[in-house]
């Protein structure tokens, strides 16, 4: 970024919460179903229907709060965001605002700097989610699809506390890890489980007050989240460079043109005219209850780190990576104890070759077409010296394309690791009588040959021999 | 068989029981009336006579079976804001002609469970706005007594109904009058429960922190009868509280010696007519004649009962009826140039004006920047005037008084004056904005025209209530007065 600036973000975040019914009508949430086959009378808003609390989103937005410190209101209100749009079928959206369920949480996220930084985490409210326009495919005119309509969202609002792009990205990772580590979302980005509006400003360094924000609306992935903020935070700087001025809007991030554009004044000139829901009850939520949600809250991402550093005895970067996904994590817990193996060779195949493969695949970690018990099955062979590292990759692939275990893989396709020092000793016989000049060579004190001779001898035995035995067998035998 | 239309549904209940006339002898009877009469009235949008003469075989063939409800057979209307499934529901409004309800209210799902037939949907102010049932899309309604004259609304055509004989009972809703001014300026009894008392799903919403389903009858009985049937918890309305509802109609049948009823000042001062202030004193002369003691109770927030009313009501009221854009349901207009235009003159057609009026009230009131001189403070005094309530109740049963300012006026009268429309609701409005359950009893007749005697009771009494208006009209017979021309 430009030298002389400071960058001020905070982040809505929008979570859809996984609950199987609407948040106020019995209609299932579940995605891709044909148009309006999943709206109720509630969520069309007939008239004379009435909105009835799903008491599971009070149970999740409570997990929540609890989870990034933060007081969960035991008095907390439901109200009326108005505003005419078609997707909108009563004409107001039901939304908290002047009391919403969580207030002055925080969490911790790792800066640029390698530093712990703390992000305060000012509120998280309920709220119903809106329908979606249909363009496409209609002669002149819109078609309206209501089966999200009614979906129950949590927004996780953060102070401005974040000074980059990136900072942005490791803190709605963060709450990414966490809400699916709760389980109360599936964190989908693609189906929009899972996106954010980022309010970005500039000011000059050491200035105290803010700069004018523009607010970027409906960024669903990690990706364009950093794009949009970066492309932002330039336009700004630019702008004031030139002796412009920065004006509140809201902007839309285009992924393609990788550029924000502002949207149309006219769509948000709006007077939302915020009161109380009079069809809803002020949600009442005592100590006892949020007690009982406290204890049944599983460990957190932050705390499974530190647990596996010291319990694994992990490098810090492999333990951040592994506990980022409870699903992850609970493989990888899985796998050490299945097998003989240290936790950070366990460690290393988790986050190298099995994310690798799950990547090209497509696939998640609970598709994995090597399961935690297979993976244990052939770490610990190369434990006990069975197969190799080099060899274990091999297998690795084989059990991936559904061959067997570990063990059949290695009887049938015979890649049990030579220790036999004396079919060792022949094939380092064989390799030095071949290579004459560049035994010469060796012997005059080239010592870089000693990996040129273990590769062919390796190659001789494919593959199979002891690294270790091999190494000082050859040198042994080449002893000037 | 004769003049079952003039029968109390105690009296009908009795007579089905004796077998002296099935339901369908007493629904055709019914229905027959609504033809020779109604074009006078206008008190109908929708008879709806076949579904009623079903149901009425259903509830004979009941009755022959063993398997009685507490109203089996027993004809009613339904004031058209309730939704009944199959059935035009339209609210009074140009905006809902063309909508067929895809389901039933609680409350229609009840009384139909209870073996009430439905002749049809009443005629009433339109999304209930209205105190004299002139708002209607479907016209005004007249009052049986003097068809020049209003019935009262908004629950208009259900009290004209039941006054003219039409049927022994209807349902209504009031938010802020619109089931007890009627009744009083009919002769009528009604009712508005506590609010959460009754289920508000399927009611269409004009204020949903104020409205409330209720009944009209001529009797507090039948009034106990079928307001038994409607009361209770409701999952599917979150305020609607869950609260055993006692026997109503066992409960009525005991004196009211001993208990006290609070008069308040203020509802006898100028605003009131001279006359109507007249019968409501003899009227609770004959209470205390009953054994009950009459005291002074101070309300002393009352008077800012209306404007805070006229600010609340409209402020719910411009978001409840947001639904109505022309996308899914109701009138859509038929030439627009795009979304806005579409919305503009969708409801722009579809709406009334005093349904425009309180919407622009509700919506200004709302607004940024009036909000906390509007409706906050509103709600402030909402909070007084019940705190007053709460502490006069500390002392009293029930607070008796006028239910309107005069009787029935003039169709036309009062139409081109909202603000003298408002204060016909100025002794009612109070109990609404506390939440208390009210009546209207009829007390005599000013010039032909009914008065009605209006009580509030404490929170979850209707018991009470409809215990005095019983014994009143043990000792009373103003309730069998029927006017000339529906007799």
């Amino acid at each position: 970024m430009s030298a002389g600036w400071e960058v001020v973000i905070g982040l809505e975040i929008h979570t859809q919460l996984a609950t199987r019914s609407k948040i106020f009508s019995g209609a299932s949430t579940a995605y891709g179903a044909e148009p309006n086959t999943q709206a109720c009378l509630v969520d069309l808003g007939y008239p004379g229907v009435l909105p009835v609390l799903n008491k599971e989103v009070v149970h999740m937005a409570a997990m929540f709060g609890l989870a990034v410190d933060a007081t969960v209101a035991p008095r907390s209100v439901f109200a009326r965001k108005n505003y005419f749009y078609p997707d909108l079928p009563k004409g107001y959206q039901i939304s908290q605002y002047e009391l919403p369920i969580v207030e002055y949480g925080e969490l911790f996220i790792t800066d640029e700097e390698g530093e712990e930084k703390r992000i305060g985490i000012t509120r998280a409210h309920l709220e119903e989610d809106a329908g979606k326009s249909i363009h496409e495919g209609l002669d002149r005119s819109s078609g309206i699809d209501l089966n999200r309509a009614g979906t129950p969202l949590l927004e996780i609002v953060s102070e401005p506390d974040l000074r980059s792009a990136k900072e942005a990205v490791a803190y709605m990772r963060k709450i990414h890890s966490i809400v699916r580590y709760l389980g109360i979302s599936d964190g989908n980005m693609q189906e929009g489980s899972f996106r954010c509006d980022a309010n970005v400003s500039v000011r000059p360094s050491g200035q105290e007050e803010l700069g004018t924000r523009a607010e970027l609306k409906n960024l669903n992935s990690f990706r364009f989240v950093e794009k949009a903020i970066n492309f932002e935070i330039e336009r700004q700087i630019d702008l004031i460079e030139e002796g412009g001025k920065v004006v509140q809007e809201t902007r839309l991030y285009d992924s393609d043109k990788d550029e924000t554009r502002p949207m149309r004044s006219k769509e948000e000139a709006n007077d939302y005219r915020y009161f109380p829901d009079p069809d809803l009850l002020p949600v009442e939520i005592s100590a006892e209850y949020i007690e009982t949600v406290r204890q049944q809250l599983p460990e957190l991402p932050d705390a499974k780190r530190h647990r596996f550093i010291d319990e694994y005895e992990l490098k810090p970067d492999d333990a951040a990576i592994l506990t980022n996904s409870r699903a992850v994590a609970d493989f990888y817990e899985a796998t050490v104890a299945a097998t003989d193996a240290k936790p950070q060779l366990v460690a290393n195949w988790v986050v190298g070759d099995l994310s690798g493969a799950l990547n090209r695949d497509g696939l998640d970690i609970a598709e994995s077409k090597v399961s935690s018990d297979a993976l244990a099955g052939m770490l610990t062979r190369v434990a006990d010296n069975t197969i190799s590292g080099k060899i274990a990759k091999q297998v690795f692939e084989a059990m991936w394309d559904g061959e067997g275990s570990a063990d059949e893989i290695i009887e049938a396709k015979g890649l049990k690791q030579i220790t036999d020092s004396s079919a060792i000793e022949a094939a380092v016989d064989k390799v030095i009588e071949a290579n004459p000049g560049q035994v010469a060579e060796y012997k005059a004190g080239k010592d870089k040959l000693i990996g040129f001779f273990v590769g062919q001898v390796m190659k001789e035995t494919r593959g199979q021999a002891n690294p270790g035995q091999v190494n000082q067998i050859l040198k042994q035998k080449l002893k000037p | 068989m004769m003049d079952t239309h003039s029968k109390s549904m105690t009296e009908l209940t009795a007579g089905l029981e004796k077998g002296e006339f099935t339901s369908v002898e007493l629904t055709a009877g019914l229905l027959e009336r609504v033809e020779a009469h109604d074009e006078k009235l206008n008190a109908f949008v929708t008879v709806t006579a076949d579904a009623a003469l079903d149901a009425a075989r259903a509830a004979d063939a009941a009755r022959a079976a063993g398997n009685v409800g507490v109203l089996n057979g027993l004809p009613i209307v339904h004031k058209d804001i309730f939704c009944t499934r199959g059935v035009k529901t339209t609210c009074g409004s140009k905006m809902l002609d063309n909508f067929i309800s895809p389901y039933d209210a609680t409350v229609v799902e009840r009384l139909a469970a209870a073996g009430a037939v439905v002749l049809g949907k009443a005629n009433m102010d339109e999304f209930a706005m209205g105190s004299s049932n002139e708002t209607s899309f479907y016209g005004p309604v007249s009052n049986p007594w003097n068809l020049e004259c209003t019935p009262g609304g908004s629950s208009g055509g259900s009290a004209a109904a039941v006054a003219a004989r039409l049927a022994p009972a209807a349902t209504g809703t009031d938010t802020g009058g619109s089931i007890r001014q009627p009744a009083a300026l009919t002769g009528t009894v009604g009712i508005k429960p506590t609010y959460g008392r009754v289920s508000r799903y399927g009611m269409i919403a004009f204020a949903s922190s104020l409205d409330q389903a209720g009944v009209i009858a001529r009797t507090a009985e039948d009034a106990a009868r079928v307001l038994g049937v409607m009361a209770g918890f409701d999952e599917r309305d979150s305020t609607s509280i869950d609260h055993p509802v006692p026997d109503y109609v066992a409960a009525i049948g005991e004196s009211i010696k001993g208990l006290k009823v609070g008069i308040v000042r203020q509802h006898f001062d100028e605003g009131l007519d001279a006359a109507c202030g007249e019968r409501v004193k003899e009227a609770i002369a004959v209470i205390e004649s009953l054994g009950a003691e009459a005291v002074e109770v101070d309300l002393p927030n009352i008077d800012y009962s209306v404007p805070t009313y006229y600010v609340v009501a409209p402020a719910e009221c411009s978001s409840n009826l947001s639904r109505f854009d022309g996308v899914r349901f109701g009138h859509r207009a038929e030439d627009f140039e795009d979304l806005r235009d579409l919305y503009c003159r969708s409801r722009g057609e579809g709406f009334g004006d005093e349904v425009k009026r309180r919407i622009m009230t509700g919506t200004y009131v709302l607004s940024a920047g009036y909000y906390d001189a509007y409706y906050l403070k509103a709600q402030q005094v909402r909070h007084l005037i019940a705190d007053d309530f709460k502490k006069a109740f500390a002392d009293v049963d029930v607070i008796a008084g006028p239910t309107a300012p005069t009787p029935a006026f003039r169709l036309g009268e009062k139409v081109d004056d909202p603000i003298t429309m408002y204060l016909n609701d100025i002794y009612t409005i109070g109990a609404n904005l506390a939440g208390l359950p009210a009546m209207s009893v009829p007390c005599g007749f000013v010039d032909g025209l009914p008065v009605g005697l209006h009580l509030v009771g404490h929170h979850f009494e209707e018991q009470t209530l409809l215990r005095f208006a019983h014994q009143y009209q043990q000792v009373t017979d103003w309730h069998t007065a029927c006017p000339e021309a529906f007799a």
